[in-house]
């Protein structure tokens, strides 16, 4: 397949979500914005675990940080345009000082890291009243209105957030073509001959880890815009395992991985929700265990995660 | 001056629990290059397996050594077959994310097969205090201090005086020697899951009935035993103590000074203390990194 082919099947799979999102229903529609907006955080955690090598187990606490400065900003009635650098930098910030001293040591020191920084980060969220709301959240979050045009509506909302997730994508492919970017790659494939040729590790894995941070709190920023109310719950460490299983089972460091895996993790449990088939609704209450087990199994038989069965076939064709 | 005492006392109660479990996780990580994101759910199900036996009329001595030895057969055993030994030459990454799926799956089999619900568990130890010079001690600390120290001081007894417990260290400290040496090093291997499978069921019986049965228990222990393992020192079975205690101690010193609320969070920032000043861990050795 070659370039062109490549992307002319993007840009007809981009018009067809397009086209369907016009005829959806309005809680369809609504559910496909979520999609894009998870998205937004899993394309930057694959960043971080696919191209760098390091395991995060924040995405959702800087997907919440996001979310709750863009709540908090967006009720002052601070523009949304402003509001989204603002949660970006946030994130960037924060993820540079928590990776700091995580990344001078062994990778799963991150893991660790930041799976306790999504604990205390919820603490937070739970037990500052004063500025979060504690439980019962913050409500009235306005959507967005740019230049006169209001995107208030179910199908304005999603079209602008699904180009808003197009800049984005095209943002991180852009970052990863580039020498920067090069060098990611590098430091995962081999991080001692990437240093002996002159590659700062820590702090391109720093970067990476922070950029990854950052798309996590933009994410955060639609999310607040979307569903008009946040409370502590979704951002709970338990959605960062799976925005990161999401990436893995996707196929981690395959720049579309995300894209499969964020499917697994929002559309179909939200499908099987709203399903009328009887055996279906059996795997309503046991989606996540199916899922579980699933992981279990890719790791064992398809370690590169499902966009690697193509490289699977053509190495089996080669050996023989 | 009492209060702290007493804090002191039932945190380091705490503490030794969570060095159980912690205690394993390094024992895996030595021996195996095993990390195990689904340890606290290894504690989480011994529980439920104690409270089946007991509904089956069983008393708690009996369900205690049935649900040890289901265990080792299927946290120890079963999970090294199925899960370590297919995924291990992969690297850590796929066994750290295979065991994050297993976690996972674990909990939210428990949730709908069996219940969302908390479930009240047995103490191992009498009800009431015992009053030491004014400070009031509970059976139910004494008895887990007693218990996890006999078990920890066993377990170092094991590994430093008899030859199959040389045998297991040093199969950690250096496999490729240990199998020139002729040590079956397979079998030491095993041997650690077996250890890990009863210490967790430990944990299991001595935690359960403050945290009560539920299906996602294990998070928070899971948790208090990777830090543990790494503000004590990730290749040295001591610090796993030593961090265990330190966390249990501190986040009941802090729950009663500053905040019950950031009471969670007291591991965490231990955790980052250690890795920006002495990252190997209090105890630890430093590393070399292989090329």
């Amino acid at each position: 397949m070659n370039a062109q082919m490549k992307t002319g099947i993007l840009v007809a799979s981009l018009v067809v979500v397009a086209v369907v999102a016009s005829f959806a229903k309005r809680s369809d529609v609504y559910l496909l914005t979520l999609y894009c907006v998870y998205l937004m955080a899993t394309f930057g955690l694959n960043l971080t675990v696919g191209y760098a090598g390091q395991m995060s187990l924040g995405q959702a606490a800087f997907f919440g940080i996001g979310a709750y400065v863009a709540a908090i900003a967006l009720k002052a009635g601070v523009p949304f345009l402003l509001v989204l650098p603002i949660s970006a930098i946030a994130c960037f910030v924060v993820g540079l000082a928590l990776g700091f001293p995580a990344l001078r040591v062994q990778h799963h020191y991150l893991a660790f890291a930041t799976l306790g920084f999504n604990v205390l980060v919820y603490l937070v969220m739970r037990n500052e009243e004063k500025l979060t709301g504690g439980t019962f959240g913050i409500s009235g979050i306005p959507r967005p209105s740019l230049f006169g045009v209001s995107f208030d509506g179910p199908l304005a909302f999603f079209f602008f957030t699904f180009v808003s997730l197009i800049i984005l994508a095209f943002f991180l492919w852009w970052l990863l073509r580039s020498p920067w970017g090069r060098a990611f790659a590098a430091l995962r494939d081999n991080p001692i001959r990437a240093e002996s040729l002159g590659v700062n590790i820590t702090a391109y894995t720093l970067l990476a880890f922070a950029i990854g941070a950052a798309c996590a709190g933009v994410g955060g920023v639609y999310y607040a815009s979307l569903v008009e109310f946040i409370e502590p719950g979704p951002f709970h460490f338990s959605t960062s395992l799976t925005m990161l299983l999401a990436v893995i089972v996707g196929g981690s460091g395959r720049f579309f991985g995300p894209v499969i895996g964020t499917i697994i993790i929002i559309l179909l449990p939200e499908l099987l929700r709203s399903t009328n088939v009887s055996w279906l609704k059996f795997m309503q209450t046991w989606y996540l265990a199916v899922f579980g087990v699933a992981v279990v199994a890719l790791m064992i038989w398809l370690p590169g995660g499902i966009l690697s069965i193509g490289d699977r076939f053509k190495s089996k064709e080669v050996a023989k | 001056m009492g209060d702290l005492i007493h804090l002191i006392l039932s945190g380091t109660a705490t503490g030794a629990i969570y060095a159980l479990a912690a205690l394993g996780f390094t024992l895996l990580w030595q021996a195996a290059g095993v990390i195990n994101f689904a340890q606290g759910e290894f504690v989480m199900l011994p529980a439920f397996a104690m409270l089946f036996f007991i509904a089956v009329g069983a008393p708690l001595w009996l369900s205690f050594l049935l649900t040890c030895a289901v265990a080792m057969v299927v946290l120890g055993y079963g999970f090294k077959r199925v899960i370590v030994d297919p995924l291990i030459k992969h690297g850590v990454i796929p066994l750290v994310i295979a065991t994050l799926g297993l976690s996972i799956a674990v909990k939210s089999i428990v949730r709908a097969g069996y219940s969302a619900e908390a479930h009240p568990f047995p103490s191992a130890f009498p009800a009431g205090q015992l009053s030491l010079g004014g400070i009031a001690v509970s059976y139910a600390d004494i008895g887990t201090l007693v218990l996890a120290g006999l078990i920890v001081i066993g377990l170092q007894m094991f590994l430093n005086k008899t030859v199959t417990g040389r045998a297991m260290q040093a199969v950690a400290q250096n496999t490729d020697a240990a199998r020139v040496l002729g040590i079956d090093v397979k079998r030491m291997v095993l041997y650690v899951f077996l250890i890990n499978a009863v210490l967790s069921v430990v944990a299991a019986l001595l935690v359960t009935p403050t945290y009560l049965a539920k299906f996602d228990m294990g998070d928070s222990i899971g948790q208090k035993a990777f830090f543990a393992a790494i503000i004590g020192g990730f290749n040295q079975t001591r610090g796993a103590l030593l961090g265990g205690v330190l966390i249990g101690i501190l986040e009941n010193v802090v729950g009663f000074y500053v905040s019950p609320a950031y009471k969670e969070g007291v591991a965490l920032v231990l955790f980052l203390a250690v890795i920006l000043f002495r990252p190997e861990g209090l105890l630890g050795k430093a590393e070399e990194r292989k090329v």
